[in-house]
């Protein structure tokens, strides 16, 4: 094998067949994560991709990295064993909106904050896919599926507001629609230190089809998406013409030049907050990009410093002293 | 004082062979120290011992009360003993709940021990009584030493800078230093311990010191008791180093001891239930071994975190009790699937739900042997008693890493919070089974579900290049480990996985029995009934009874060899406190045999007494 060698965006795509439905979004995100992973400079011994049950979660298998596909909703807390035993690996988190909001919704908030270095991409499509169709945490309300025949009537969760709540340290979202975007945000992701929580739209063309395209359907995209861009005036619009800014507890519409500018990293999240709350029906654009983006200690660093500690202290651990106490007698 | 020579030495001084105490009182009385405390001396004297607490779920329940009753006996002795006692010789009882509770265990003719203190009309109210059990005869036929502790420790600290509050805090200490004197022990060891407890709080050490000594004053000045005893210490065991242990002590270090014999640093996963959490208290303390310990959200994040951790190249453990099982299940199944090692420790406890968290129970080993969907066949030991739960920590570990196999470890609430002398193992003697990790790929490719002679696939851990492979829940074609759905590749797969663990039976000894080779009755028994089993068995043996005993480490797969050792014997007694979960095990695994099952479910251990009159019912049928 030649000297560390390039990796290549194929080295990262494994032997087996990708078995999603023709059409659905997630043959989008793989393609992007590993265009995205192949430069990140990490090699692939040290990639390791973590899943739990659904659709999504079969990702791992199409990594040529190490991979492991767990059990429905315990993903977070595999990664942390698997973080926190070797730091050294660029662990990848895949998920959906069940997977990771219900069933996993405890582990979910659990590892958010703990801040462990590692990277949860949540494919949301507001839907049961692999169980054939039935309504998710973040369904809307009155959606009809085949376990909500005259309509949902369980209030949906905001993936943002609650990674937000739960005190991640890095928020984003991003479509599946545009992949540009996408691969701008699983750079800033993985270069974050701390957990990245990335939610992507994502269209389930089986079960929910179109479900987000009232705001990320390339003819309206301009005018119903705003990008949260770190230092960058909160502008869109089709001639970019368009701003948000904060008056008091308010979000407001107003021009370009009036603009606020977007700081993901203000001491509490309530402007992040502000922003996860505008609805997609709502008249102001939804939000795609970085909502928050702040430092704070990572887990597995403090478990080891720890570690590291004890052992300078008492000196390096030794079994026959644990066993051979002091309070010991002799029998002859 | 002006007293020179020691208090009571006019006192004749009666040799006894063993002596079982029970110290009761509230739950805030503090009986839990002063039974360790007797119990740390009765090893440094070198007694034989075995101890047994029971104590509330209720970390305070009301003052007083029946409920609120913790208890602690200690068996000590100057011959080889194996449980905490049946009945108790002397019952010491700090008020009149903790005397109604316990004096129905009582040997006849037993010392009873009473703190008048708080035998007031409001302490009977407590209890729910309306007489004084001093008074209506409850106490007939038992030597009743009357003490007003209350009184007595409030006298002697006359002069301490403690609050009335803080002085009656101190009568467990009165109460061990009278027990010392009737049974002559030294006092130094608890002077010590409490001069280092308190260090920072001198009035503290003072106070307790003085109480403990005027405790042990006392059983002169006041002649209460018309004679001391002395327990020598034991020569029968077997010559050696030892020193006292509770078993989940004993298991927490032979879980670190096997990480280390494995060459592996122990990742445990775990989430407080009771009687588990001491594990976790004790394996976080070894830091400096390297140990992760990870207090996770659940039972559940707990397993699966332990997985990961075993994925990436640590030894992955979690520490649980039943209901924490229940919850892991999908997990463990997981487990087996990707065949990865993974030691799962379930300190028993009576249920089914929550059931009496700190009651014993041996209710958990079909739910360890089958308890999860699919065929998922995983090995299970237990361990026999506090000392033995540091060999089978130890065991736990080698099978786990030399069959890359997920293993549950059974103890229960009798084994953890019991306590009897250890014989510390010889260091270059522990077994020795290092863990190999693939490195390179050999052959064309890497074929993560490859197998050994022993049906064993290699472990490749993340950062070795070349062999970055997936690992998941759906079923994996032999060899490559790519999901599959094919018929016959899956029921290959069920035989591979089966035949794995049943591998392990290679590595097993065959059992050893105590008493004749052959004859009418093999008591076979599993888990913490050992030494009621071997004490029952031989008294029953003493009065002539054909009989012998055995005790399983290995559940599953079961030690080879046991076809032919049932066959010598006309029946098999099962003792279980469960509804006869091994006996059903047994029974489908050798149908050729006879076995018989002793079931006994209250929550509470067998006694010696019970194995042996069973035994003799039996002979006599």
């Amino acid at each position: 094998m030649a000297a560390e060698a390039v990796l290549k965006k194929k080295d990262l795509k494994s032997d087996q067949e990708v078995r999603w439905c023709p059409g659905c979004g997630d043959y989008a995100i793989l393609n992007c994560v590993q265009g995205v992973m192949a430069d990140l400079g990490v090699k692939r011994e040290n990639m390791m991709f973590v899943s739990g049950i659904g659709c999504s979660s079969r990702f791992p298998y199409y990594m040529n990295t190490y991979g492991f596909h767990s059990i429905h909703g315990r993903a977070p807390a595999f990664a942390t064993g698997i973080k926190v035993s070797n730091p050294e690996l660029s662990v990848w988190l895949v998920t959906g909106d069940g997977d990771g909001l219900s069933i996993g919704g405890n582990h979910m908030i659990h590892v958010l904050r703990r801040n462990l270095d590692i990277n949860i991409l949540l494919f949301n499509n507001e839907i049961y896919g692999l169980t054939k169709g039935q309504y998710s945490p973040t369904s809307r309300l009155g959606l009809k599926t085949k376990a909500t025949p005259f309509g949902s009537l369980d209030y949906p969760f905001n993936p943002i507001s609650l990674a937000l709540g739960a005190g991640a340290t890095f928020v984003a979202r991003t479509v599946d629609t545009n992949l540009k975007h996408m691969a701008g945000i699983l750079e800033a992701a993985a270069a974050h230190k701390g957990t990245s929580f990335i939610e992507i739209f994502q269209n389930c063309v089986i079960f929910n089809d179109k479900v987000f395209d009232s705001v990320s359907d390339k003819k309206v995209r301009d005018e119903r998406m705003v990008d949260l861009v770190p230092g960058e005036k909160i502008v869109y619009g089709n001639d970019h013409e368009k701003g948000l800014r904060l008056d008091g507890y308010h979000l407001e519409q107003c021009s370009a030049d009036e603009a606020g500018v977007w700081d993901p990293s203000t001491p509490t999240a309530g402007p992040s907050m502000l922003f996860a709350d505008i609805d997609r029906d709502a008249t102001l654009p939804t939000p795609i990009g970085i909502f928050r983006q702040v430092e704070r200690p990572r887990f597995e660093e403090g478990v080891h410093a720890q570690i590291d500690h004890v052992t300078e202290t008492k000196g390096p651990g030794k079994l026959e002293d644990l066993i051979y106490t002091a309070d010991t007698w002799k029998v002859d | 004082m002006t007293q020179t020579k020691e208090p009571g030495a006019d006192l004749p001084l009666q040799q006894q062979e063993k002596v079982v105490i029970r110290f009761a009182g509230d739950s805030g009385d503090g009986m839990q120290i002063t039974g360790n405390q007797f119990t740390s001396t009765a090893a440094f004297v070198g007694n034989d011992l075995a101890t047994l607490p029971d104590f509330p779920a209720e970390i305070r329940a009301p003052a007083g009360t029946r409920p609120g009753v913790s208890g602690f006996q200690i068996h000590f002795s100057s011959s080889d003993i194996h449980t905490p006692g049946d009945a108790p010789d002397v019952l010491v009882a700090m008020n009149p709940a903790a005397l109604v509770v316990n004096i129905g265990d009582l040997k006849a003719g037993g010392i009873v021990v009473v703190n008048t203190g708080n035998f007031g009309k409001n302490d009977l109210k407590k209890a729910r009584l309306e007489v004084s059990p001093l008074e209506d005869g409850t106490l007939q036929g038992f030597r009743v030493i009357e003490v007003d502790i209350n009184k007595r420790v409030a006298d002697a600290l006359t002069e301490s800078e403690l609050s009335p509050k803080e002085i009656q805090r101190c009568k467990n200490f009165y109460t061990l230093g009278l027990m010392y004197w009737v049974y002559s022990r030294p006092l130094e060891p608890t002077l010590d311990w409490l001069a280092a407890k308190f260090a920072k709080r001198p009035a503290l050490v003072d106070a307790n010191q003085t109480a403990l000594r005027a405790g042990f004053n006392a059983g002169d000045i006041h002649e209460m008791f018309q004679g001391r005893y002395e327990v020598p210490a034991c020569t029968e065991l077997p010559a050696g180093i030892y020193r006292n242990i509770l078993g989940n002590q004993a298991l927490a270090l032979g879980m670190i001891a096997g990480a280390e014999q494995a060459g592996l640093k122990l990742f445990l996963g775990a989430y407080p239930i009771t009687p588990a959490s001491d594990l976790l208290h004790q394996l976080a303390l070894y830091k400096n071994f390297g140990a992760i310990t990870f207090q996770a959200e659940d039972e559940i994040a707990a397993i699966c975190a332990a997985l990961g951790a075993s994925f990436s190249g640590k030894l992955g453990m979690t520490t649980t009790s039943g209901p924490g099982v229940a919850l892991k299940t999908e997990a463990l199944g997981l487990a087996v699937s990707v065949e990865l090692p993974l030691v799962v420790v379930n300190v028993q406890r009576a249920g089914p739900s929550t059931g009496m968290p700190t009651k014993v129970e041996q209710t958990d080993l079909l739910q360890s042997i089958w308890g999860r969907n699919g065929e998922a066949p995983i090995p299970v030991i237990a361990a026999s008693c506090a000392a033995d739960a540091f060999d089978v920590g130890v065991e736990a570990c080698r099978i786990a890493v030399e069959y890359m196999t997920p293993i549950m470890v059974l103890s229960d609430n009798y084994i953890a919070n019991g306590s009897e002398p250890w014989k510390l193992p010889e260091m270059d003697k522990l077994p020795k089974f290092t863990a190999k990790f693939r490195t390179h790929v050999e052959g064309e490719t890497f074929l993560p579900f490859a197998r050994d002679e022993n049906g064993v696939r290699p472990w490749a851990k993340p950062g070795t290049p070349g062999l970055e492979h997936r690992v998941g829940g759906l079923e994996k074609e032999d060899g490559t480990g790519n999901v599959c759905y094919d018929a016959e590749n899956h029921e290959k797969m069920t035989h591979l996985r089966q035949e794995k663990v049943m591998n392990i039976q290679r590595s097993i000894p065959e059992l050893e029995v105590e008493g004749p080779e052959s004859g009418d009755l093999l008591v076979l028994g599993w888990g913490g009934t050992k030494g009621s089993i071997t004490s029952g068995t031989a008294r029953a043996r003493e009065d002539g009874a054909s009989v012998a005993n055995t005790h399983l480490r290995h559940l599953w797969p079961l030690p080879p060899g046991l076809d032919e050792l049932f066959g010598r014997y006309k029946a098999i007694l099962v003792p279980e406190l469960n509804m006869g979960q091994l006996w059903r095990v047994l029974r489908s695994e050798f149908p050729q045999h006879n076995f018989i099952s002793y079931s006994k479910v209250q929550g509470k251990p067998f006694m010696s007494f019970e194995i042996e009159n069973r035994i003799k019912t039996i002979l006599e049928q």
